[in-house]
């Protein structure tokens, strides 16, 4: 019975979603007020069925229902809580209607909270979310039902794939949906306003928060994945330019254009087209991101769809969306004006910078990750491109995009002097400088492009503090703060990629219990190796004591598990985290002797990447609460005003 | 030391191979003992496909082929060959596939090698227009 009203919900949802499409777009021909007052009870109906029906699905794996097929195929009832529950959205049809989900709660928002936009652009925009949805809902309802029913009923399911058993995963795919829900609202608003022709200062406040809030989202998923991959894989990688890490680069590069011209557009009515288009270009790489995931054209742990009805599905979703949204731009943007002029040495001037630099990259991302599937489509010839490509082609602009994160923040809007901007940015340089002097000095054997990031970070931190410089602190608004700590976030980043890519030491070993062990200024034993048993899976753990050079001790366990349902093996590495680095030791296979092999690095400072990744979030979301704050003052004192006039 | 090692790969290798048929892969768990040339090998392993995995390089897989071809790149490396001779032998072989750095003097892959200077001067073409007029304040 679950399982039908969960369906039930679901269809009703898609309905609600069609009647809201038909509300606005027939509200806006005939400019009926009555149908612009029903398009926002709707909008949340439409919401709150789509999140009953999600609700229903958790609710049948918790209870590990082994009538409905998507529980069995991914599900087993001897499986720990968390993954039952994060197991939800670990497969296709689930991780589907989470973001219907989603994006039906986005809709319910802007129906009950967006107050300042004016009321055609807004019922524009909740007809374009709700016309989105409506291809979702489609192919959910048509070629992906996850409430699908099973007979004759099995005992068992088959198991959630082991190395997606992980606390990541209730984490890292609902954040990244998040993200990409966030970037369909922005996308919506920017057709709303298109339909409407309402492009200016307004519609980028109304939007920013969205597309912040999207932002946010990606940052902290991104980050995540990345951890998740170190930790779990086993050999120590956080970023492998694979298609799918590209996927979901993809859409962040774009959205952190989008944020930086979406700023221009609410502070100086500048840049409006250029916006528009980034808009559409960031949703866009969503679509493009989940089809090329989920059609498993590219085959990953992430493809659990592996069928091409699926993705000619998603393909087809995308060419209507894209393509529909690429013409209404094209007949739309003779009318719209760029906006305010600006000069070269502007504040203004430094986001163009930033944002064709990330457009660049973008598209050297995007071609280099459809390149191979376009020459095997042609030729029928395989080929790789991968890290050597990806660094060498985006690494030199990703440190000028840097250099001009610098730079920026400190130029004053419309016009500026360079000498002044040089005055300003003269103690940064000097750092880098002696930073660059000393690191070829002292090290040896870094790359050319390790040795600049980690230069520049040094000065790009410092001078990410400058806008800071001779203000009242306490006055300072909070969105300068999230500015700050975000630009600080990258360069501490940066420091954690340079130093991980330069000074990783490796040392693989056979040993026996009883066998030493050292690399840096850590000694390892190797004590003992037992067998062990968790809930779904057995294991082998080995005991090492690890000491630092300093005498501190302490007790490690890596492991090699088991997995009875599916008979797959993972290794659980541990991680010993220092100040200055992780220590990453692993268990690998046994031999005839007695011997196994260990392998062990010493990261140094490995782990300021995804703590830069983290204050990177957290200065996004500094931003977002200074400028919500910011817009429901001046609300409430615009409100004030009119009543008391 | 040296004699400690070589008897260690002599245990290692031997075993290893009668155990699971497979050709003898004493290097695809072990390093180098030259630095040098194992932080050559590394990179170059880095460089390269497992073919038997989904989006992996050799040098960070568990399949036994990406075992054997680390032991071989290393092999070859220990044997004077630089890294661009062992992966001209590996695309030999396997063909571009196997390698993560496509080539740049190649009729299907020069224009990848091309596209970040093209795309920097469109844009930069692009800016030009934005700034070059001063006419319109609004």
């Amino acid at each position: 019975m679950i399982a039908e009203t969960g369906l039930i919900a679901l269809w009703l949802a898609a309905a609600l979603a069609l009647l809201q499409f038909a509300l606005g777009a027939i509200g806006l021909r005939a400019d009926r007020q009555e149908y612009f007052k029903a398009i926002r009870p709707v909008a949340v109906a439409q919401g709150l069925f789509v999140a009953f029906s999600f609700l229903l699905l958790i609710w049948l794996f918790l209870r590990s229902d082994m009538s409905v097929r998507l529980v069995v195929m991914n599900s087993a009832s001897v499986k720990p809580f968390i993954y039952k529950f994060a197991g939800t959205w670990g497969n296709h049809e689930g991780s589907m209607l989470l973001w219907v989900t989603v994006m039906g709660l986005a809709g319910a928002f802007i129906a009950l909270f967006e107050r300042s936009l004016k009321t055609r652009t807004l019922v524009a925009t909740l007809a374009a979310q709700a016309f989105i949805s409506l291809g979702f809902y489609a192919f959910l309802l048509v070629s992906s039902n996850p409430f699908e029913r099973m007979f004759p009923i099995p005992a068992e399911g088959q198991g959630l794939n082991p190395l997606l058993q992980d606390p990541g995963l209730a984490f890292h795919p609902p954040t990244l949906y998040f993200g990409y829900v966030g970037l369909s609202v922005a996308f919506s608003f920017a057709v709303g306003a298109m339909i409407t022709r309402d492009v200016g200062a307004d519609f980028a406040k109304a939007m920013r928060p969205w597309v912040l809030g999207a932002w946010i989202f990606l940052t902290l998923g991104i980050t995540a994945g990345s951890y998740w991959a170190y930790y779990e894989l086993g050999w120590g990688g956080w970023w492998f330019w694979d298609p799918v890490e590209n996927a979901s680069l993809m859409p962040w590069l774009a959205a952190t254009a989008l944020l930086h011209s979406v700023t221009v557009l609410a502070t100086r009515d500048s840049l409006r087209a250029w916006t528009l288009m980034l808009a559409v270009v960031a949703f866009s790489m969503s679509m493009i991101g989940t089809f090329l995931v989920r059609s498993g054209i590219l085959t990953s742990v992430h493809a659990f769809a592996v069928d091409p009805e699926r993705g000619s599905f998603i393909l087809a979703l995308l060419a209507l969306y894209i393509g529909g949204a690429m013409a209404l731009f094209a007949l739309r943007v003779g009318t719209v004006k760029e906006g305010k002029h600006f000069e070269l040495v502007s504040r203004e001037g430094a986001l163009v910078a930033n944002n064709l630099l990330l457009s660049v990259i973008l598209a050297l991302v995007f071609i280099g990750t459809l390149y191979p599937l376009l020459v095997e489509a042609l030729t029928g010839d395989k080929l790789s491109v991968g890290p050597p490509y990806f660094n060498l082609a985006t690494g030199p602009l990703a440190l000028m995009l840097v250099a001009a994160m610098a730079a920026g923040p400190l130029l004053r809007w419309r016009r500026d002097n360079p000498k002044t901007l040089l005055n300003r940015i003269s103690i940064p340089i000097l750092i880098t400088a002696a930073a660059l002097f000393s690191l070829v000095l002292f090290t040896t054997g870094m790359s050319v492009l390790a040795l600049l990031g980690l230069a520049l970070a040094a000065g790009v931190a410092v001078a990410s503090f400058a806008p800071l410089w001779k203000r009242n602190l306490r006055r300072t608004p909070l969105h300068t703060y999230g500015m700050v700590i975000a630009h600080f976030g990258i360069a501490v980043a940066l420091v954690g990629m340079a130093c991980e890519s330069s000074f990783t030491e490796e040392n693989l070993v056979a040993a026996k219990p009883g066998d030493e062990i050292s690399i840096n200024k850590w000694k390892l034993k190797f004590d003992a190796i037992e067998p062990m048993a968790g809930p779904n899976w057995t294991a082998l753990e080995s005991r090492i004591t690890a000491q630092y050079g300093d005498g501190t001790i302490h007790e490690i366990a890596p492991q090699n598990r088991m997995f009875a349902a599916a008979q797959t093996q993972t290794s659980e590495a541990a991680l010993l985290t220092r100040w200055n680095g992780q220590l990453y030791v692993v268990l690998g296979d046994g031999d005839s002797q007695g011997r196994w092999q260990i392998r062990v690095w010493w990261k140094p400072f490995v782990p300021l990447i995804w703590f830069g990744g983290i204050l990177v979030a957290l200065g996004g979301f500094l931003a977002m609460i200074g400028r919500l704050r910011r817009g429901y003052k001046q609300r409430k004192q615009r409100e004030y005003a009119e009543a008391t006039i | 030391m040296k004699r400690f090692l070589v008897l260690l790969i002599a245990c290692l290798a031997f075993p290893v191979s009668a155990q699971t048929g497979l050709p003898p892969a004493p290097y695809a768990n072990r390093q180098l003992d030259d630095p040098q040339q194992e932080a050559a090998a590394r990179e170059l392993m880095e460089e390269l496909r497992c073919l038997k995995c989904q989006s992996q390089s050799i040098a960070d897989s568990n399949a036994p082929m990406a075992g054997d071809m680390r032991s071989q790149v290393r092999e070859r490396i220990a044997a004077g060959e630089t890294p661009e001779q062992v992966r001209s032998w590996l695309v030999e072989r396997y063909g571009n596939w196997v390698s993560y750095n496509p080539p740049i003097a190649s009729a299907v892959t020069w224009p990848l090698w091309f596209a970040p200077i093209i795309l920097l001067l469109a844009a930069l073409w692009l800016a030009r227009g934005r700034f070059r007029k001063p006419k319109d304040d609004e």
